[in-house]
């Protein structure tokens, strides 16, 4: 028996227990750039005003490091410029996530043993998890060419763009699927891999800002930067994609190589043992949240802190641009923000940080879902706890969670800020204060997912559907002219972001919204069945 | 009090499946009660509804004397419960959730703990995603054993248990009920539940179909009868409750409905008996009388 025994039955098994959740990643990131292209035509009808609008983005450090560079005046550059780097992102998480869910979350709930019993060579889940998601990457890459050649644009450039966004979905697979043989946990290697795209999206950040400063090079160690280095609609770099090809190569031989000497159900890094004994903490369903919840909080805590070193390093940059640039505050209304100077990026900064938030908010209300579903829950509720004590504790992290963290965005880039500015103090309380005015609409959020999950459970996945909406309004509701009824749906929307003066109001009534989806949520969850 | 749970007309449905349809079962204080049925006869949601995980739809179950849904709480510090499909926290060892749940009961001996990690042969310091189904059985069982509770409340709990562990098992439960203490034990092992409990209730498609004490049952059910006799036995087709006669020369054996035993014994001795084998009902004739009626 061959290692690829049963690749294509097992791939027909993936294709069909992903049909829907592929289609919308496929449909939404293969569309979202041709939506994007066809409202600049719309916005920017003449080559002299999409030329201004490249020549402000070009002077500015902050907007070349939140979204990349720009390579030229065409409506297509203006797009990859706009939606490149960011969309790579998503497709690179959605290469890590699907590569490792048909692999070690497969192996971890034992499936995989099912599966395996039968005819299936041990490479099998490795190359067919990848190749699904490679041809996810050819059709969101083929979608996306096809629409930009229908709105009239430049062949090549459409090419070039839609294989750079394949060539993310190859690389990433091979990532994901070597996060997959390292941990024995698929939450070990979703974090693991999730990590890595941060970094890498981060080095790509402080090489593109930071090419007046000599450190332009970084963006050339990131695959995410190789996005940008390709040139769509500008120069077609080509041969940056024997980068990623390199790349895969490499990444997906060593994830081979490890796959063939492991056990089934094992990881590189073995798992040690513990204390025989619990410590004294882990007496109650509180302590119990805690021990399952400080790790990840702590992870969040030390990524959205490295993020806002970045940031906070730009401030001072931004600010100087801003001075002599006043053009630059129509652009900036574009990620819903308005006004001027350091103060307004960091509030737009933090508006994108609390997005990435309240994936912790979410994520950490639904490991409820996931602790009732794996039938963790059964035997604590069958002790003298109430199901309030149960959830408690981790609701508290939903809660708090985000203050913690939202905080540490704040300090660390007002200290690193600070530093360069000269008033250390003052920017941390100052952004501290930006930041956490981004809470209420966070808890929203992870109200959505306590609300769905207490009483529907079954749906409660559809609080990521929640996220997206919100992200998807916040980033292109303005650059889509997006009715404002509809830009209201968001919390995001509604907070208050400096120079613009702060008003207790809405914040007032987010957290109101957010404590009335949370009662629901206890009320629903103390009424219902358990699974 | 002397009734440790009572259900009557318990009903349950999920959509338009319906897991019970009108239990009714009396488990006295005590006793060991053996709660038998094949997997999806409803044994798991009856056993969910008492431990007001789920809310029956009708009907009315007392636990201990008190509500399982509304007093679920203050209940469940008198009971342990120890789960079919036991799932561990992976970042766990096996000795933190046997503390953690015995002191979510309200303490744990620790010295309890140390004699059953012992008994179960079980290492408590590994993680719990890297245990075997028969070890996160084990840490279940170690858990609910060492807490000191009127009720245990057991779900098929020998399912991924060797047979030495499962003599452990066996071992423990009889140890554990000495303190006049009750036990509900769900299964589908009839061994298991014959060497085990006093009584039975069998369950099939969401009602009971029997329970009864075991030596009750045994009464309604048949007797095997093998012997050698010297003279014609093709006569014992006459007696009543004789059924399945088969003759093979001297050798007759048949079946004999419990209550006509002393009649065929009678006629048997009239025919000079050489030798004489008689098997009780076993559990299984029980069971199977009743699942055997459908297909």
């Amino acid at each position: 028996m061959s290692t690829l025994t049963g690749t294509t039955q097992l791939l027909k098994l993936m294709v069909r227990l992903d049909r829907i959740r592929l289609s919308v990643w496929i449909l939404l990131l293969g569309l979202v750039p041709v939506a994007v292209a066809s409202s600049f035509l719309a916005l920017y009808d003449t080559e002299a005003a999409r030329r201004e609008l490249a020549a402000t983005v070009a002077s500015s450090p902050g907007l070349v490091a939140l979204l990349g560079p720009i390579h030229g005046t065409s409506v297509g550059a203006l797009t990859t410029w706009r939606i490149g780097t960011v969309g790579a992102v998503l497709v690179a998480l959605m290469a890590v996530f699907t590569v490792i869910r048909h692999t070690r979350l497969e192996e971890e709930t034992g499936r995989r043993e099912l599966v395996g019993s039968t005819v299936l060579g041990r490479h099998a889940p490795l190359l067919a998890s990848s190749f699904l998601v490679v041809a996810s990457g050819v059709l969101i890459g083929a979608l996306l060419t096809l629409g930009l050649l229908a709105l009239g644009e430049d062949a090549k450039g459409a090419v070039a763009f839609g294989l750079g966004w394949t060539s993310v979905a190859l690389a990433f697979a091979a990532v994901g699927a070597l996060a997959a043989q390292l941990t024995e946990s698929s939450g070990g290697a979703r974090g693991l891999a999730g990590g890595v795209v941060g970094v890498l999206f981060a080095l790509r950040m402080a090489g593109d800002g930071g090419e007046g400063m000599g450190i332009g090079w970084l963006s050339w160690l990131s695959p995410i930067g190789w996005v940008t280095k390709l040139e769509p609609f500008g120069d077609e770099r080509w041969r940056v994609l024997l980068l990623f090809a390199g790349l895969t190569i490499v990444v997906w031989s060593a994830a081979f190589a490890i796959s063939a000497r492991r056990d089934v159900g094992a990881g590189l890094f073995p798992a040690r043992g513990g204390p025989a004994d619990a410590a004294p903490s882990l007496s109650s369903a509180g302590g119990l949240a805690w021990r399952l919840q400080k790790g990840p909080l702590v992870g969040w805590m030390v990524s959205v802190g490295l993020f806002a070193t970045v940031w906070g390093g730009l401030g001072d940059t931004i600010s100087q641009i801003f001075e002599d640039n006043p053009q630059l505050a129509a652009i900036f209304e574009v990620f819903g923000g308005e006004g001027a100077l350091a103060d307004m990026f960091f509030g737009v900064a933090m508006g994108l940080v609390a997005l990435i938030v309240t994936a912790y908010a979410i994520n950490t209300a639904l490991t409820l879902r996931a602790e009732e579903d794996g039938l963790r829950a059964e035997p604590v509720l069958a002790t003298p706890t109430s199901r309030l004590g149960w959830a408690g504790g981790h609701l508290l992290f939903v809660a708090l969670g985000p203050v913690v963290i939202m905080a540490v965005a704040g300090a660390v880039a007002g200290f690193t800020y600070g530093l360069i500015a000269g008033n250390v103090l003052s920017q941390i309380t100052s952004l501290v204060g930006i930041a956490l005015l981004q809470v209420p609409a966070i808890w929203v959020g992870g109200g959505v997912a306590v609300a769905l999950y207490g009483i529907v459970p079954r749906l409660a996945t559809l609080s990521w559907g929640a996220l997206v909406t919100f992200l998807l309004l916040g980033q292109l509701g303005q650059i889509l002219q997006l009715p404002q009824w509809s830009l209201n749906l968001s919390p995001f929307t509604h907070v208050p972001l400096p120079p613009e003066p702060v008003s207790a109001v809405p914040l007032v009534i987010l957290t109101l919204i957010a404590s009335g989806l949370f009662g629901a949520g206890l009320f629903g969850l103390q009424r219902r069945d358990m699974r | 009090m002397t009734t440790a749970i009572s259900i009557s007309g318990l009903v349950k449905r999920f959509g338009s499946t319906t897991a019970l349809g009108g239990l009714d079962m009396v488990v006295e204080t005590g006793e060991v009660h053996g709660f038998l049925g094949p997997n999806g006869a409803g044994k798991t949601t009856a056993i969910r509804i008492l431990l007001g995980l789920i809310k029956a739809d009708e009907g009315e179950a007392v636990l201990l004397g008190g509500d399982p849904w509304s007093d679920a709480t203050e209940l469940h510090s008198r009971l342990a419960y120890v789960p079919g499909d036991v799932a561990l926290w992976p970042n766990l060892t096996g000795g933190e959730v046997i503390d953690l749940l015995g002191r979510l009961r309200g303490g744990i001996d620790p010295a309890r703990k140390k004699t059953l990690l012992e008994q179960f042969d079980l290492d408590p310091t590994k993680k719990g995603r890297t245990y075997s189904k028969g070890n996160r059985q084990k840490v279940a069982l170690v858990a609910a054993l060492a807490s000191d509770v009127e009720l245990l409340i057991l779900d098929e709990p020998t399912a991924g248990l060797d047979p030495l562990m499962e003599a452990q098992f066996r071992r423990s439960i009889e140890e554990y009920r000495q303190g006049g203490r009750t036990v509900l034990l769900a299964s589908h092992i009839l061994g298991e539940v014959e060497r085990l409990c006093d009584t039975v209730s069998i369950i099939r498609d969401g009602v009971i179909v029997e329970s009864g004490s075991l030596v009750d049952l045994r009464h309604l059910t048949r007797t095997s009868i093998s012997a050698e006799v010297e003279g014609d036995a093709a006569s014992l087709a006459q007696v009543e409750g004789v059924h399945e006669l088969a003759l093979n020369g001297t050798r007759v054996e048949f079946e004999v409905e419990g209550d006509r035993m002393d009649a065929a014994v009678r006629h048997l001795a009239s025919l000079g008996v050489r030798d004489l084998i008689s098997h009780p009902p076993t559990l299984e004739d029980l069971f199977m009388r009743h699942y055997q009626a459908e297909s």
